[in-house]
């Protein structure tokens, strides 16, 4: 802070030949030099996500052009006859989201609550540098995993037990594959987890301690000052921990890829084999012939750039908000 | 009444603290899980041919991915010369030179930029490089990479210059250090070893990263002199060969991911413990 206010006075402008002796003084110390070189370096970051964002609506030019709002709500994807529509992808982007969020946002929020308020201090500190460790694990070894572990043992084993418990539901009927939106989904999950512990673990512990220790003084247990008090405090920092988490799950492509099924259909079960936006740019990207299937494949990497863009976004108001103590409830 | 009520909420206290503990061991133990089906995988098929050997043409057996080892190097190589400095540079503006509304900017876009998902960096890569020169190459796959170190890189940079205490800045210019000479002479030593960690955790990170080599570095099943021609890199050789059919590219594949695991994890561990034990102040 006092680099800045010392930084103001420096430029205040001042005509006397003193000063300008002591603006030269300080061009040949290196300070304006040294102020624009980093300066430059520092825009170069704006510049880069300008170019990219330019690129991204450049080259989708002629997918955009040729199918408009059409490509958003058709479910063809043809590129013999090249005509190529979104939807398939979007919506196995959402279900699997979906059901990674499912699976991972009671499981972090749970080990976040056990991490910030049960585990003494240095258990805490190492589960979350496993957790950590957890987080750092390149998504195509998630993949492999996936393929050899996840999907035989959903075959097997997780598939015909939920058929057989709640196989009169829409999403858990039809053949299982192995591969499909579920797996895709529990894979996600573990890939976003560490997200979801790791923020909202740091959001609880920021919750003042006398809010718990009211709650135990008014005789409420442990469990009811937690989930009670503690959770409703934190609960806009948690929501950014899930919007954080949701923005990795739509983004993730190597791991989804490789269990999915790559398949361009809607189906309501979720054991049919599907698709997403991020696996066709990774399956198709290489193969595309022609200009306009190109086209379409970037103008699906700027759908999913915008898709990421807002749920970072939001994930970033609200862990501000709460870390500026504005979290708590009205 | 009220007897069974207080005995309802203290085992509704005691059932849910458990599951809360049973969630936070379960989560760990899958970093286990995953150890020890790579160890014990990529254990049984890794030899001494996997770093040394060039991989077979399909339907023989054998080889190793030294082509792919090398690739990733090279790849980390240029991603660290075009990102590392760029990072370090920008996160020296932000915390020493940065005023307020441009700061925030350059903050928000750094922030924007690690979100924007691998497989649209890897576009990115691909228009800004492939589309010009018209075929895949080591460089291509080297600026997608290094976009990627830049953030991480700047975040910690500026997160542990900030950590500097201000009386040494104020110290420094007291015997007349100009500005510049203050950040390079007694700033950035101070802050070395948490931005180095963070380097070394950027790195790791896209070392791992295979989304944005695909149609950028695509892949080689040969060595790749220079930079001009596509190359090999362990995660996309993991990729093709665990989707292949063929039993000995899967044996192949658990190998690769043992070794990338294994530096990966290794890079982690080494530099958060170095950073715990050397008095650093915050974690990246």
């Amino acid at each position: 802070m006092s680099s800045t206010s010392a930084n103001a006075v420096e430029h205040a402008p001042s005509p006397s030949p003193g000063a300008a002796r002591a603006l030269l003084r300080r061009y040949l110390d290196g300070d304006e030099v040294a102020h624009v070189i980093t300066l430059v370096f520092a825009a170069s970051i704006i510049l880069i996500t300008s170019l990219l964002v330019y690129q991204l609506w450049l080259n989708s030019a002629a997918s955009r052009h040729a199918f408009g709002w059409h490509f958003w709500i058709s479910q063809t994807w043809d590129p013999v006859f090249e005509h190529f529509g979104a939807l398939p992808f979007i919506y196995g982007t959402m279900v699997t989201s979906a059901v990674s969020l499912v699976i991972a946002l009671p499981l972090g929020l749970a080990a976040a609550i056990f991490l910030s308020e049960l585990a003494p201090r240095n258990i805490s500190d190492t589960i979350s540098f496993l957790i950590d460790l957890l987080a750092a694990v390149p998504s195509v070894i998630y993949g492999l995993l996936g393929i050899f572990v996840v999907v035989p043992l959903m075959r097997t084993t997780i598939g015909p037990a939920l058929k057989g418990a709640f196989g009169f539901l829409h999403i858990f009927s039809g053949p299982n594959y192995g591969v499909g939106f579920l797996t895709a989904g529990i894979v996600l999950a573990i890939m976003i987890v560490p997200f979801i512990i790791s923020v909202s673990r740091e959001v609880l512990l920021t919750v003042p301690r006398e809010q718990r220790e009211a709650a135990m003084g008014l005789g409420a247990t442990r469990w009811e000052a937690t989930w009670k008090v503690v959770v409703p405090w934190a609960r806009t920092g948690i929501m950014g921990s899930v919007f954080l988490a949701l923005a990795r799950a739509v983004g993730e492509t190597m791991a989804v890829t490789m269990v999915i099924g790559n398949d361009p259909k809607i189906t309501a079960s979720l054991f049919a084999p599907g698709y997403t936006i991020a696996a066709v740019i990774a399956n198709e990207f290489t193969e595309a012939t022609g200009s306009l299937y190109l086209s379409a494949l970037i103008e699906l990497g700027l759908v999913l750039f915008l898709i990421t863009f807002i749920l970072n976004g939001l994930a970033r108001l609200l862990i501000l908000a709460t870390e500026r103590g504005g979290g708590h409830p009205v | 009444m009220m007897r069974i009520r207080l005995i309802w909420r203290k085992s509704l206290n005691v059932v849910m603290l458990t599951l809360t503990g049973v969630a936070a061991f379960a989560v760990v133990s899958v970093l286990f899980m995953i150890l020890g089906y790579l160890i014990y995988n990529g254990g049984k098929s890794l030899n001494w041919a996997f770093f040394t050997q060039l991989p077979k043409p399909v339907g023989e057996t054998g080889g190793g991915m030294a082509n792919a080892i090398v690739g990733s190097m090279k790849l980390l190589v240029l991603a660290a010369l075009m990102g590392l400095p760029v990072g370090l540079i920008a996160g020296v503006y932000l915390a020493e030179f940065g005023g307020r509304t441009f700061a925030f900017i350059v903050r928000y876009t750094t922030d924007l930029l690690n979100g924007v998902p691998s497989i649209v960096m890897g576009i990115f890569a691909y228009s800004l490089v492939v589309l010009p020169m018209k075929h895949f190459s080591t460089w291509a796959g080297g600026v997608a990479l290094g976009i990627m170190v830049i953030p991480i890189t700047l975040r910690a940079t500026e997160e542990f210059l900030h950590s500097v205490p201000n009386s040494l800045r104020e110290g420094a210019m007291a015997l007349g250090a100009s500005k510049w000479k203050t950040i390079a002479t007694v700033i950035l030593p101070a802050a070395k070893g948490g931005i180095i960690t963070g380097m070394l955790l950027s790195l790791a990170r896209v070392a791992g990263e295979t989304a944005p080599l695909l149609f950028t570095a695509f892949g080689n099943q040969f060595w790749s002199p220079g930079f001009n021609q596509p190359i090999a890199s362990l995660p996309v050789m993991i990729y093709t060969y665990a989707i292949a059919p063929y039993e000995d590219w899967h044996r192949q594949a658990w190998a690769a991911g043992l070794v990338l695991l294994g530096l990966v994890l290794l890079a982690n561990v080494g530099t958060r413990l170095a950073l715990s034990r050397g008095g650093g102040s915050r974690s990246v």
